[in-house]
């Protein structure tokens, strides 16, 4: 059995869901490829190789991959699948958005949202944001998933695979990049760190949102998360959603703050490691999945704990 | 401009779901079902294109059709994208779950008889939670797709998209006829006014069965178990920042 596994990359080099995925395509048993499809990808393609277990990198390189966009990867994507038993996207924004045409075009139904592996035929996912869990057997030929990078511990590198070039497709496609505005940051990235400060409706304005979380993010190296009541009030941007319908995290340290945890922020969140709520309200949903929970209004709650992490030397 | 768009019968989204003791499915009898929210924008995008309004000249789009697949039930689903102001309905009657590919084969043959230059659907349902459907018909109708949209601008024949995307937001110009699928932000939903539902009542709906449309719907997945997530049993409360910080060095996370 073979798997493909489509890497998550900035071009120059691999990103830890890249490494998560191919945990999950090893749990199926199977040979792991990984294809590295973008633009001037080389260093993308040599990390791949790097990771440990991948028996072979695809590199294909072209100005038509320099955005991944869906049409030219489902264009890529779908030949290689006479090689392949399965094809492992991250459930990333690009992974989303282009394994389903990859799937349509092979006529099977897609698994999306995998957070664990029984074997080479047997899923489980989330549905009801999260509060269901279903296990489902998958014995279409071709299978096609997206999976949950945060359900999966990366494997580490100490490869040494080889790397084929495979060819970029040429086009024309029907749609075309124009811009992107992305955020500018010298935090860890939300899906990746370690530990999440995220603020919630409680803060009252997006001046107080960054004045308060921004100082313990900065002194906890965290990255800044919020609820989607936090963002629809527009207290933060929409990059910043932690949910099921924003971004899953699953860091060592979640620190929430003034968040009351609504059910669909708790699916994006329910997996670290440790959870820290500060909420004035005693009655806060999000005190029942806390593991230390402190009822006290941020506004007094927040500089303290600056303090004492001052004190304790951090 | 004829603007299509397909719409889910769901669980309210106010509502928590309840996993069957004997882990069969999900039990929803007696709950309220609703629009899901992410069609609701869908149908509100379009309304908007029609009257003008949301960035939108009035009269860019001059018709809307509204399509549901589900049981005899989805016509209320169907009366409610009416009530906010689609043109005319189509319900494809099918019973039980219908997988997003099946979904997708569904729409393709209805797509092909009804010729909209412009799709709109919401990124997912918040039942199965696939986000897979509007991908899907893209691919077999061999039409650029624009997911995740916050913002659409119509112009020259083509859809320029803001789409929130990992890390920002990045914008396609794709040719129409295209597929779209909505974010939360693209709009806010009006509420419907009871004069508005109530010519809803009048407004046709046509119903079709998939045997006419000459599509299998037969599920490929096979759900053997369905679970209750596991529980995260609640840690305890401390009383200061201090112990608080004590509590996560013992924990080894800071």
């Amino acid at each position: 059995m073979a798997v493909l596994v489509v890497a998550e990359h900035d071009h120059a080099s691999v990103k830890d869901a890249t490494n998560k995925v191919v945990s999950a395509a090893k749990a199926m048993g199977a040979d792991v490829d990984v294809l590295v499809a973008g633009s001037n990808a080389g260093g993308a393609a040599a990390a791949a190789a790097k990771i440990a277990g991948v028996r072979k990198v695809l590199h294909a390189d072209g100005a038509t991959l320099a955005k991944q966009m869906a049409e030219p990867l489902e264009a890529l994507i779908v030949p290689l699948m006479a090689n392949y038993d399965a094809v492992l996207f991250p459930a990333s924004t690009t992974g989303k958005n282009a394994a389903p045409r990859v799937a349509a075009k092979l006529d099977v139904m897609q698994l999306s949202g995998v957070i664990g592996v029984e074997g080479a035929d047997t899923f489980v996912r989330p549905i009801y944001a999260g509060n269901a869990i279903i296990t489902v057997k998958d014995e279409q030929a071709k299978k096609v998933l997206t999976v949950q990078p945060t359900a999966f511990k990366a494997t580490g590198d100490g490869g040494g695979a080889s790397v084929e070039t495979i060819a970029a497709p040429s086009g024309p496609f029907k749609s075309a990049f124009v811009s992107e505005e992305m955020a500018k940051s010298d935090r860890p990235e939300l899906t990746a760190a370690k530990r999440v400060v995220s603020g919630g409706r409680a803060l009252g304005s997006s001046e107080e949102f960054h004045k308060v979380l921004d100082p313990l993010a900065d002194k906890l190296g965290a990255a800044v998360g919020a609820s989607r009541a936090a963002v629809d009030a527009g207290y933060a941007p929409n990059d910043y959603q932690v949910g099921q319908t924003g971004k899953v995290v699953a860091p060592e340290l979640y620190v929430a703050i003034g968040i009351s945890g609504a059910i669909q922020h708790l699916a994006g969140m329910k997996d670290s490691k440790i959870i820290v709520a500060i909420n004035k309200d005693e009655e806060a949903p999000i005190f029942q999945i806390a593991d230390f929970g402190l009822v006290a209004d941020y506004k007094a709650a927040v500089p303290e704990l600056m303090d004492e992490l001052t004190k304790a030397g951090i | 401009m004829k603007v299509l768009v397909p719409v889910k019968r769901v669980l309210d989204y106010n509502l928590k779901v309840r996993v069957k003791p004997d882990g069969s499915g999900v039990d929803l009898s007696n709950l309220k079902m609703s629009i899901n929210p992410f069609c609701e924008i869908a149908v509100e995008e379009a309304v908007r294109m029609k009257e003008g309004g949301g960035g939108h000249a009035a009269g860019a789009a001059t018709e809307i059709v509204a399509v549901s697949i589900g049981p005899e039930q989805a016509q209320e689903t169907l009366r409610n994208a009416l009530a906010i102001g689609a043109d005319r309905g189509i319900l494809v009657k099918a019973e039980g779950e219908v997988e997003p590919l099946a979904v997708a084969k569904l729409l393709k043959a209805v797509i092909e008889a009804e010729k909209p230059d412009l799709v709109i659907l919401g990124k997912q349902a918040i039942d199965d939670d696939n986000n897979a459907t509007g991908q899907m018909l893209a691919a077999l109708l061999d039409w650029p797709q624009a997911t995740f949209a916050s913002k659409i601008v119509l112009h020259d024949g083509k859809a320029s998209v803001t789409r929130e995307v990992d890390g920002g937001l990045q914008t396609l110009d794709v040719d129409l006829p295209a597929i779209v699928t909505t974010d939360l932000r693209l709009n806010e939903p009006r509420y419907a006014s009871l004069p508005n539902i109530m010519k809803a009542k009048k407004k046709p709906i046509d119903v079709k069965t998939p045997a006419d449309l000459g599509i299998d719907v037969a599920p490929r997945l096979k759900v053997i178990k369905t679970a209750e997530p596991p529980k995260r049993s609640g840690g305890i409360k401390v009383k200061t920042a201090g112990e608080l910080v004590g509590k996560l060095k013992e924990a080894g996370v800071i």
